[in-house]
């Protein structure tokens, strides 16, 4: 249990670092950034307690705010994706989530790929509502969550198969 | 009682995230209004600290760079020194009289952000180097924006790469005023809007801030004019101003304090007294 605690522990500090110094500095092409602390949230254990977790979510978004000054736009978009987890993991893994002896280091790529697509474009999408807010500029908006969606989900499948292999 | 105790219980992750999403959402609608963010921001011990470490050592990569835009400075300066029309020998100086209400102070940017449409920088200097909100932000070339939140050590700025920031510019040659915002798209263009229709405007003409707005003393570089365009009501040009600052590599900027803003701001709170 403790392990697991310390794990998560570091995992979510690793990330934050990564994200506020290096990720979301890149600007490719001008406004292209991965946001791949959101993989934080993808792999927390799927036995968990809701309350803590969706908590976790929020706190995560909020200290990401902090560093890039931005309201509460990643705390926002953390926890909506926190909070549809379950129904996201349902529907990608079917009847090997509702077995829970699921892991996500032994499930086939084609779902494990469908889960990190749907949360990460979810994710984009309320992120650009909310930081550019403004309904008139749906066609930046979706752009913004397209382009993004790509470098993230590239940048999640390279970070989720490069850590399994050590195991 | 008990039925609504056990809706409360049976739906509480709803809720929870209820809650938890208003919050963001009222951070998120705190942060579009000038001047409200004050829980969240990156001018505290813990972020600015982490900021200012890295910087420390990000700070060589850009060393050369930045030393031949200090001399660029140094030596436009200088050439403005030497070169006055009536030197010191003539001006009589009165002593009891301090003439200055502008005072400069120097500081760094930790951090840079030019792709969001709401970007906030952050300085090393804050309420310990006597810097306080509204004071304007320069650097050698052109302006930058205006202090918001101040911490102990640090200060955030509302870039002029920020859709809610409004700076008060003018022509350089006409005097003719109007506001400079931003689009959200380019980050070296932005837009300087209520132009009067009157005015004459080139390609190529020069744009100042306009010293109304008791933030900025007046005649500091903004850029030039790339394109206009009359708005809808056909009274007002739109300008695109192609900015002589490049807001992606800053590093040595200027806090501007206006010393008599206390004095404006009363004369124009209450004008009959």
């Amino acid at each position: 249990m403790n392990s697991i605690v310390l794990t998560h522990a570091s995992r979510f500090i690793l990330l934050v670092l990564l994200q506020v110094l290096i990720l979301s500095h890149i600007n490719f092409l001008g406004y292209i950034n991965p946001y791949l602390y959101i993989l934080f949230i993808m792999l927390f254990p799927l036995k968990n307690n809701r309350v803590i977790f969706l908590l976790l979510s929020f706190f995560l978004g909020l200290t990401i705010d902090m560093f890039l000054d931005s309201g509460g736009i990643h705390a926002a978009a953390a926890v909506t994706i926190a909070y549809i987890r379950p129904v996201v993991l349902k529907f990608s893994f079917g009847a090997v989530y509702d077995h829970q002896t699921m892991k996500f280091s032994n499930v086939e790529f084609g779902s494990k790929l469908t889960y990190i697509v749907i949360l990460t474009v979810i994710h984009h999408f309320v992120l650009f509502s909310l930081e550019i807010f403004n309904f008139y500029n749906i066609i930046l908006i979706l752009q913004n969550t397209l382009f993004s969606s790509i470098f993230t989900i590239i940048l999640c499948l390279l970070t989720t198969v490069i850590f399994n292999r050590r195991k | 009682m008990q039925q609504i105790i056990n809706f409360i219980i049976r739906n509480r992750g709803f809720l929870l995230y209820l809650l938890l999403f208003s919050i963001a959402f009222g951070f998120t609608i705190q942060s579009h209004s000038y001047h409200k963010s004050k829980f969240i921001n990156s001018a505290n011990f813990l972020s600015g600290g982490i900021y200012n470490s890295v910087n420390n050592v990000n700070e060589y990569i850009h060393l050369r760079t930045q030393n031949e835009l200090l001399q660029e400075e140094n030596n436009q300066l200088r050439s403005v020194l030497y070169n006055r029309p009536d030197s010191l020998q003539n001006t009589f100086i009165d002593s009891s009289y301090s003439g200055i209400s502008y005072k400069f102070s120097p500081a760094i940017v930790i951090k840079n952000s030019y792709s969001l449409s709401n970007n906030m920088l952050l300085l090393n200097r804050g309420k310990r180097d006597s810097i306080q909100q509204d004071f304007g932000v320069i650097s050698s070339k052109g302006i930058v924006g205006i202090i918001d939140n101040t911490s102990k050590k640090y200060a955030t700025v509302i870039s002029i790469l920020n859709t809610t920031s409004r700076i008060s510019a003018q022509l350089k040659k006409s005097n003719h005023f109007g506001s400079l915002i931003w689009n959200g798209k380019s980050p070296h263009i932005v837009q300087l809007t209520e132009i009067q229709k009157i005015a004459p405007i080139k390609k190529g003409d020069t744009i100042v801030t306009s010293g109304r707005s008791a933030i900025f003393p007046k005649n500091i570089p903004v850029g030039t004019i790339e394109s206009y365009n009359l708005d809808a009501s056909e009274n007002y040009y739109t300008i695109h101003v192609r900015l002589f600052n490049d807001m992606t590599s800053l590093e040595h900027v200027y806090v501007i304090e206006n010393k008599d803003v206390e004095e404006i701001n009363m004369l124009l709170n209450n004008p009959h007294e």
